[in-house]
C-alpha cells in the first residue's frame, strides 16, 4: 500500500484551501477596486478643471473665467502644520505616558477620554471651538480656531495609534537600556520612540489625513476665504471648504470646480504622507 | 592601572555607591540579606541570604522556575522595573552599602552593577558599533573617550570582533542569536561595570563560544566581581569559585538551599536535594 496516496480527503483539504485563498483575494481585490474607482471617478470630473491658474490664482466670482484655489491649499497646509505643532505632541506625549508609565487609575480615565474623543463627532468639535475660541478667545472666524478644532480631532487618533505602536517595543529593549543605567526618560526618548518610529509616522499619517479632509468644524471656525491670507486671526481658506462652497452651488462650471478641488485635496494629503514616510526614512539612513 | 586580584574583605572595600572612584582598582562585594522578591500577590524568592565575593565568579544553579532569574535580577534594582507589579522586600548591599536604602539612585546602581540577559536583547535600530557603546552614547556625557576604541576592546573582550569587525555599520539584528549574546555581553563591559551580573549568559551559544565566553570570565573576574545563573552543571564546576543552589518548594517559592565553594558544593553537597540535583537525578 502507498502511504503517500492522496485520498479524498486530502481533495477535499486541497479544495477548501483553494476556496479560503480566493476569498482572501477576493476581498483585497475588492478594496483595490472601490479605491480605484474613487480616485477614477474624481480625475474624470475634476481633470478638466485643471490648469496651471488652478494652482496659482484666487477663486473668483462666478461667471469670471479662470481663478483657482491657491488660497484653499495654502490655508489646508498652514492649518495642518498648525494643528500638528499643537496635536502631535500632546498625542505623543500621551501615548508614552499611558503605555510607559499608565498603570494606575489615572490612566484608565485619560484612556476612556481619548477614547470619548475619538468617537465624538467632528461637528461637535466645530461647535466647541466655535463657542472658546471664536466667540471668546479671538472673536471672530479665524485660522487658528480652525487649526485647534483640527489638532483635537488629530489628538486621539495619534494617541492610540502611537500608544498601541509603544506596546509592541519588547520590553527587553526597555530592560537592556535600563540595564545599562540609562535613566528612565532617556531609554524612551532614544530606544522605545526610534524603535517604534515607523508605526509613529503611520499614525501621524493617519492623523493627518483625516484632519486635512474635515469640513464640518472648519465651517464653523476658519470659514473659508476668497483671498490669500497667512494671519492666523482672520478667516482662513480650505480646501474642503472649498469643495463644499463649490458643490453647493447651482453653477455646472463651479461643480466642475467642486471636483477639481476634491482631486487637489486627494493630491495634497498623498504628497503629504509620502513627504512625511521619505523623511522619517531619510533621518535614519546614515 | 594597577589591578589587585587577591580576595578583600568585604568590610574594609572601598564604597562604590558613596563616590565614583577609579574603576577597577579592586573588586567590590555584594551580599544579600533575607531578600524577598513578588510578582503581584505570588511570592518568587524567600529569605535569600548570599554572599558574593569580590573578584571571584558565583554561579547561582536550580531547576527551572526557582527564581534565579528573579534573584538576580533584584542585585543592580532590575526587578522593580519588570511587568508585573513587582516588589522587593530585604537587603543587598554593595560594599556594605545598602542599594535599595532611600535616595540611592537605582539608575547609578545599573551602571555599576551590569547585566545580561537570559535572552540576547541588541537594539535593533542600532548598527553593531553603536550597541557595543550604546550605554555611553544614550547616557551622554562621552565625549572625552574615544568610543571606536572602545568598541573594538569590548568586541575583542566578548570574542566577537573578528567575526564583526567588516560589518561593524549593520544592524545588531543581523547577527546570530550566539553573535548577539556576545554582543550584549561586549555592551555590559563597555560601561565598565564593577559587579557583571550574567543570567544564562551561553544558553544560546555553541561550545566553541561557551568557551570563549567562559575564558573570558575567567579572565574579567581580576577586575570584576560576576554572579551567572547557569543550567550547565560542568560550566558551573568549571568557572566559578562559589556554588548558590535555589530551589523552589510546592509551593512555588524559591529558597536558598545549599551555598559554599564550587569544589565543597559539588562533591561534597550537605543538602541532599542539592546532591540529587547536581549529580542529575531530578530537575
Ligand atoms: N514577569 C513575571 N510575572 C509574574 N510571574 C513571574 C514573572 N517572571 C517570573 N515569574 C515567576 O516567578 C518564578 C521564578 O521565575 P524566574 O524567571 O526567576 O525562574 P528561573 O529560575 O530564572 O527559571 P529559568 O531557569 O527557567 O530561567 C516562576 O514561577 C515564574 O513563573
Ligand atoms: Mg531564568
Amino acid at each position: 500500500m502507498n502511504l503517500l496516496q492522496p485520498d479524498a480527503s486530502l481533495r477535499r483539504r486541497q479544495a477548501l484551501d483553494r476556496l479560503f485563498v480566493a476569498l482572501l483575494v477576493a476581498s483585497a481585490a475588492s478594496g483595490v477596486v472601490v479605491l480605484l474607482l474613487v480616485l477614477g471617478y474624481v480625475i474624470w470630473r475634476g481633470a478638466p478643471a485643471l490648469n496651471p491658474a488652478f494652482f496659482t490664482q484666487r477663486p473668483l466670482p462666478y461667471g469670471e473665467p479662470g481663478g483657482g484655489v491657491a488660497p484653499a491649499i495654502l490655508g489646508t497646509l498652514t492649518m495642518l502644520a498648525v494643528a500638528s505643532a499643537i496635536g502631535i505632541p500632546i498625542g505623543i506625549g500621551a501615548a508614552v505616558y499611558l503605555s510607559e508609565y499608565g498603570r494606575g487609575s489615572f490612566a484608565n480615565v485619560v484612556r476612556f477620554v481619548i477614547d470619548l474623543l475619538a468617537g465624538l463627532p467632528s461637528i461637535v468639535v466645530g461647535v466647541f471651538v466655535w463657542a472658546l475660541v471664536v466667540r471668546q478667545l479671538v472673536g471672530n472666524y479665524s485660522g487658528i480656531a480652525g487649526a485647534v478644532a483640527l489638532a483635537i480631532i488629530m489628538i486621539p487618533i495619534v494617541t492610540r495609534t502611537v500608544e498601541e505602536i509603544l506596546h509592541l517595543v519588547p520590553t527587553t529593549l526597555r530592560e537592556a537600556s535600563l540595564a545599562l543605567g540609562v535613566p528612565r526618560w532617556r531609554t524612551i526618548l532614544f530606544v522605545v520612540l526610534p524603535t517604534a518610529r515607523a508605526g509613529i509616522i503611520t499614525g501621524v499619517v493617519l492623523s493627518l489625513a483625516r484632519a486635512g479632509g474635515e469640513t464640518a468644524p472648519l465651517l464653523l471656525t476658519a470659514l473659508g476665504n476668497q483671498f490669500f491670507s497667512f494671519d492666523l486671526t482672520q478667516p482662513m481658506a480650505a480646501l474642503p471648504v472649498q469643495i463644499y462652497n463649490y458643490a453647493v452651488s447651482p453653477y455646472e462650471d463651479w461643480h466642475t470646480k467642486a471636483w477639481g478641488s476634491a482631486l487637489v485635496l486627494i493630491g495634497v494629503i498623498g504628497t503629504l504622507s509620502l513627504v512625511t514616510r521619505l523623511a522619517a526614512r531619510g533621518r535614519t539612513g546614515r | 592601572m594597577v589591578r589587585h586580584s587577591e580576595f578583600t574583605p568585604s568590610g574594609d572595600a572601598r564604597s562604590a555607591l558613596a563616590e565614583p572612584e577609579p574603576l577597577g582598582v579592586r573588586g567590590h562585594a555584594m551580599r544579600t540579606a533575607q531578600l524577598s522578591a513578588w510578582y503581584g500577590a505570588q511570592q518568587a524568592i524567600d529569605g535569600i541570604s548570599l554572599p558574593i565575593a569580590p573578584n571571584r565568579i558565583t554561579a547561582i544553579i536550580g531547576p527551572s522556575g526557582c527564581g534565579k532569574s528573579t534573584f538576580i535580577r533584584c542585585l543592580n534594582r532590575m526587578h522593580e522595573v519588570t511587568p508585573g507589579s513587582p516588589r522587593v522586600n530585604g537587603h543587598v548591599y554593595l560594599d556594605e552599602q545598602e542599594i535599595y536604602a532611600p535616595g540611592v539612585d537605582p539608575v547609578r546602581v545599573r551602571r555599576l552593577i551590569g547585566m545580561v540577559f537570559q535572552k540576547p536583547n541588541p537594539f535593533p535600530a542600532m548598527s553593531i558599533a553603536d550597541n557595543v557603546v550604546a550605554g555611553w552614547r544614550l547616557v551622554g556625557g562621552y565625549r572625552q573617550k574615544n568610543l571606536d576604541e572602545v568598541v573594538e576592546r569590548c568586541l575583542r573582550e566578548a570574542a566577537l570582533w573578528d567575526e564583526v569587525k567588516d560589518k561593524l555599520h549593520q544592524s545588531g539584528a543581523s547577527l546570530s542569536g550566539g553573535q548577539q549574546q556576545r554582543l550584549c555581553i561586549a555592551r555590559a563591559l563597555a560601561v565598565e561595570p564593577e559587579v557583571l551580573l550574567m543570567d544564562e549568559p551561553c544558553s544560546a551559544l555553541d561550545p566553541v563560544a561557551t568557551f570563549k565566553i567562559e575564558d573570558l570570565m575567567l579572565r574579567l573576574k581580576e577586575r570584576y566581581t560576576i554572579a551567572i545563573v547557569t543550567h550547565n552543571m560542568q560550566q558551573a564546576a568549571r568557572i566559578s569559585d562559589y556554588t548558590a543552589f535555589l530551589l523552589a518548594g510546592d509551593d512555588r517559592v524559591g529558597r536558598l538551599v545549599e551555598y559554599g565553594p564550587t569544589s565543597e558544593v559539588f562533591t561534597n553537597p550537605r543538602d541532599r536535594r542539592a546532591e540529587d540535583y547536581i549529580t542529575g537525578r531530578f530537575g
